[in-house]
């Protein structure tokens, strides 16, 4: 299963006075179970880029091959790719609609036909991967909080089963302690399920814990596209483009501008404690 | 599709039409409407579609881009024109079956057609170059004389203000919740009426729920900078009147003029 990109270019708002390209001849593979961060600046063109992976917006040029098969033929299922590519939108308000929680869940995997008991057999199997607490099943959506909101937008999604789930800023407007949960959910998920993940985010400290790889696009155009910590290498290039490097690996890169020998690449708080320990000549254990 | 509709949006782009002063484009609009209704024969049209041509060339939008926003009008405006064409008594021409088709009435159905085809082209011309904010103060002062029998005038502006303000916003929502739920595979296009209008339920709640959650916030941040409504309210930029909107208006007149004497 696999999903690639071919020169794909779109312009926003064509034949009118608010024209402008929103993405330039990007090409891109996305294989099975990888976590990939997709960061960028406002306006960069991260979401029209989603858009096109599960064919919600079609390319002006360039095409998009699943698993070899061109999903701008005419005798393409979009709705299988729809099933297999999931994409969460930024606000859960802009989905949840039924009556309980339960019901909105079942919405995706009815859609895609499954019986009444398969359906629920994978609406139940999301809320408990998304953790959700067993008494809020039966509530309705709108009286949840902003984060259990979210993770039944993620379940309502999740319970298609799809092979690709993007997830547009899942962390928007969270406080700190419900961003770490939606991100270790996000990694338990991908590990458990093997598929792969695409995190959509303006910010470096989301994706810098768990992503094996980074996409950085700018301006519609792919800047980089590697590891993370080749990626966060190009700290001036980043800010440039309005990006900030992770605020552990920031420091680390300062502590050796200043003449330390520490490992610029750090990208967790634990790695950094040990760089520092280790040339300050002592162990973890001091 | 959604983004066809562009009906009330303001088209922002630097002219003449755009300068002018709020009210008379919308006393122009007025007089433009009703100079549509003072002429009878096929020369008054070429008259009002000469007015148009040059206000559109003059407001620097593309013309296209107003004909698409007409489109959404075509279905009401075909039915009343095919109505009008078989409801005509008159010189009959051909007959099949039930229906009747007269020489009177295919010059009313063509002449209705154009007139309000015409009619919608003018009134998007003022609101596709005139901001809501002015277009409030101008209906506000236009209308101003109504405050003598107790209307509230301003805060009717300000009404159609905000409901134009909010038609680009909600169609946008209503994209993205669209867009939403399809990605859930959701299936708008195929089906039958009953499975199609079954089908909007999904896109109808969450945007029942955001509009009403919209303008609880807009009301509470027009409550927060002391909002209470027009009396007493001055302005920061109050309207004047300039050379432009006298030559405007002179050209109005001549307009009506032309359409009262023309054969």
């Amino acid at each position: 299963m696999s999903l690639i990109l071919d020169k794909i270019s779109y312009y926003y708002g064509k034949g009118t006075a608010f024209e402008s390209k929103a993405l330039k001849n990007i090409s891109l593979s996305i294989p099975d179970g990888e976590f990939i961060g997709l960061i960028g600046h406002t306006g960069s063109g991260k979401s029209t880029l989603i858009q096109h992976m599960n064919g919600l917006i079609k390319a002006d040029s360039g095409s998009v091959y699943y698993n070899g098969q061109d999903i701008y033929d005419k005798d393409f299922k979009m709705t299988e790719l729809r099933r297999k590519v999931g994409l969460v939108f930024q606000y859960p308000e802009h989905q949840l609609f039924e009556s309980t929680v339960i019901k909105d869940v079942l919405f995706g995997p009815k859609n895609i036909g499954l019986s009444q008991l398969e359906a629920e057999v994978a609406a139940y199997g999301a809320l408990r991967a998304v953790g959700l607490p067993d008494d809020l099943i039966d509530a309705s959506p709108f009286e949840l909080s902003g984060g259990q909101k979210r993770r039944v937008a993620i379940a309502g999604v999740l319970a298609m089963s799809p092979e690709i789930l993007i997830l547009d800023e899942p962390t928007a407007g969270l406080d700190p302690a419900g961003r770490t949960e939606i991100l270790s959910l996000l990694k338990s998920i991908k590990d458990e399920k093997g598929i792969t993940i695409i995190l959509v985010s303006h910010s470096m400290e989301d994706v810098a814990e768990f992503a094996e790889r980074i996409i950085v696009i700018d301006d519609g155009e792919i800047k980089f596209d590697d590891e993370p910590r080749e990626v966060f290498k190009h700290a001036a290039e980043l800010r440039k483009m309005g990006l900030e490097i992770p605020q552990c690996t920031e420091l680390m890169s300062r502590l050796a501008d200043a003449g330390l020998n520490v490992d610029r690449s750090c990208l967790t708080t634990e790695e950094a404690v040990a760089s520092i320990m280790n040339c300050l000549g002592r162990t973890g254990s001091d | 599709m959604l983004r066809d509709i562009t009906i009330g949006q303001y088209y922002p782009v630097e002219s003449v039409i755009h300068r002018l002063d709020p009210r008379t484009k919308f006393l122009g609009t007025i007089m433009f409407v009703v100079s549509l209704f003072l002429f009878k024969s096929f020369w008054g049209f070429l008259l009002a579609g000469a007015f148009l041509v040059t206000v559109t060339t003059l407001a620097h939008i593309p013309p296209k881009y107003i004909l698409k926003g007409l489109r959404p009008m075509l279905f009401l405006l075909l039915f009343m024109m095919i109505f009008t064409l078989l409801m005509t008594p008159g010189e009959v021409i051909g007959e099949w079956w039930i229906f009747t088709v007269t020489k009177e009435g295919i010059f009313a159905a063509l002449f209705m057609g154009l007139r309000l085809a015409f009619l919608v082209f003018g009134s998007s011309l003022m609101t596709y170059t005139t901001t809501p904010n002015k277009l409030t103060s101008g209906m506000e002062s236009c209308f101003g004389f109504l405050k003598i029998f107790k209307v509230p005038v301003h805060e009717l502006a300000m009404m159609v203000s905000i409901a134009l303000r909010f038609i680009p916003i909600l169609l946008e929502e209503t994209n993205k919740i669209m867009k939403a739920q399809q990605a859930r595979g959701a299936d708008f296009e195929s089906g039958g009426p009953v499975k199609r209008a079954k089908a909007m339920v999904p896109i109808l709640i969450p945007l029942f729920v955001s509009s009403f959650r919209r303008a609880g916030e807009l009301a509470e941040a027009m409550e927060a900078r002391c909002y209470h409504g027009g009396d007493g309210r001055t302005k920061m930029k109050p309207l004047k009147y300039h050379l432009r909107d006298l030559i405007a208006y002179l050209a109005l007149i001549g307009l009506i003029v032309g359409c009262i004497f023309i054969p």
